[in-house]
């Protein structure tokens, strides 16, 4: 067992800003590149396979002086849909949520049909969500099923 | 409808469908009537891919509206062959035209195509995906035979895994409550997601590898062709090429009301002998296009 000390020690604590957690290791750099903190300008902390019980090994974020919108934080719900909020305000953790899948895509993942043209001319892919537990992904365009054991980043 | 563009049979409504068709047959009665309800509206007809069917359907619809047609029958006469991008072609297009009817070979364009166009859409066909004029065509050439839509049993012969045109027709008469037979080869069958579709629905379906008995109990037969290079192994194709063929003395025994229709161009599928027996319904269902697509443009660009 991991003391709450040791955990202190492997991850400083924020004063003000948002910890995304319980991210799959093996989504960590998506989740990154989604979020797209390598434009961001203050303090990231980025913890790498980390261990957890639930996961076996997880990422974790820590983002100091900014709040993305639930919005924003939605999109990694494709890939890290257990991921778990958190909005720290003078070191103390005050809200969690959970991500949850929005009803459309757009962006993010590319449609798996190889003739569709998103994957032909420059066009952004659109999808319309069907399912969210499995996640489900119409596309737009083709009206082709894209599910999660073929989610491919853009 | 009005200025909305028609890219895939989903954008339409039950009561889009009945408005179609009930403007199709206006037109089909008194034609003379509306000999200049198009004129001096300019309607882009762009085939990226060729099909000869389709287009001279749409070209025949605008003229005997009254409308003038302009655009290209091949992308190689165009300056896609230069290089320049569908949206830039389209973006183009719609500053000299009302309207634009489309084929494209890739799955998804029409829809992009609506989206970077500055006059509605008509998809004439994207790629494996959508050909919602066909669909439509069907709908009113069944309604037509048959009188009513409602409560028919169809039946659908050849490539159900591929054939676009089946899936179409099964989504649009899932308002109507039909029942199905399908018949085709194994490695045609009808997709897993559609048969899903009809028993969400509950609608009643069976499947079998024969014509014969089926067709007995059926009030329109929907033939599409078997195409060779859909099959992995050409053996399979040359084993059951001829199981599917629709041969005049299979009709004996029939419903009085049955109609044969396909969606053409025929190979082999339907024996020529068949074209003499009154249930042969599908040159006529070619005329349907004329009409059904005159309803469709009119009816976006508010006119009717």
């Amino acid at each position: 067992m991991e003391s709450k000390d040791m955990k202190e020690l492997k991850v400083s604590a924020i004063k003000e800003g948002t910890v995304i957690d319980h991210i799959p290791a093996r989504s960590l750099f998506k989740v990154i590149s989604i979020l797209e903190l390598q434009k961001m300008d203050t303090q990231i902390t980025i913890g790498y396979n980390f261990e957890s019980k639930r996961l076996g090994q997880k990422g974790i974020i820590k983002i100091s002086d900014k709040f993305p919108s639930q919005k924003d934080l939605n999109k990694i719900a494709l890939f890290a849909p257990e991921a778990k909020i958190n909005i720290i305000r003078d070191y103390k953790v005050v809200e969690k949520d959970n991500v949850q899948v929005p009803d459309a895509i757009e962006g993010i993942v590319k449609c798996m049909n190889p003739k569709c043209i998103t994957n032909q001319e420059n066009v952004k892919p659109k999808f319309t969500v069907l399912e969210k537990k499995n996640v489900t992904l119409k596309c737009n365009y083709c009206e082709k099923i894209t599910d999660q054991d073929h989610f491919e980043m853009r | 409808m009005k200025n909305k563009s028609l890219i895939s049979i989903h954008d339409y409504s039950k009561n889009d469908y009945l408005r179609i068709m009930d403007l199709a047959e206006e037109f089909e009665k008194n034609p003379r009537n509306y000999g200049n309800l198009l004129s001096g509206k300019v309607i882009a007809t762009l085939f990226f891919e060729p099909s000869t069917r389709t287009r001279l359907s749409f070209e025949s619809a605008i003229q005997r509206l009254g409308g003038s047609v302009i655009g290209f029958t091949d992308s190689s006469s165009s300056s896609v062959s230069k290089g320049e991008t569908l949206k830039d072609t389209i973006k183009t297009v719609s500053q000299y035209s009302d309207l634009i009817v489309m084929r494209h070979p890739i799955e998804g364009s029409a829809r992009w195509a609506s989206e970077v166009s500055d006059v509605p859409i008509v998809n004439a066909g994207d790629g494996a995906n959508q050909h919602p004029t066909q669909c439509l065509l069907d709908l009113y050439t069944i309604r037509q035979t048959q009188g009513k839509l409602e409560d028919l049993t169809i039946t659908m012969v050849g490539d159900l895994k591929y054939g676009r045109t089946v899936h179409s027709l099964i989504q649009a008469m899932s308002y109507f409550s039909p029942s199905f037979h399908f018949v085709s080869p194994e490695e045609l069958k009808m997709p897993n997601e559609y048969k899903m579709f009809l028993k969400e629905k509950n609608i009643p379906f069976n499947e079998s590898h024969e014509l014969g008995e089926v067709l007995k109990t059926s009030d329109i037969a929907y033939v599409t062709r078997v195409q060779k290079e859909r099959f992995s192994d050409p053996m399979e194709y040359e084993k059951v090429k001829n199981a599917f063929v629709l041969k005049n003395e299979m009709l004996e025994g029939t419903k009085s009301n049955l109609k044969i229709l396909h969606p053409l161009p025929r190979v082999n599928e339907i024996s020529e002998d068949v074209d003499e027996n009154e249930k042969a319904y599908y040159f006529r269902q070619a005329l349907n296009g004329v009409y059904a697509r005159m309803a469709i443009i009119s009816s976006i660009l508010g006119l009717k």
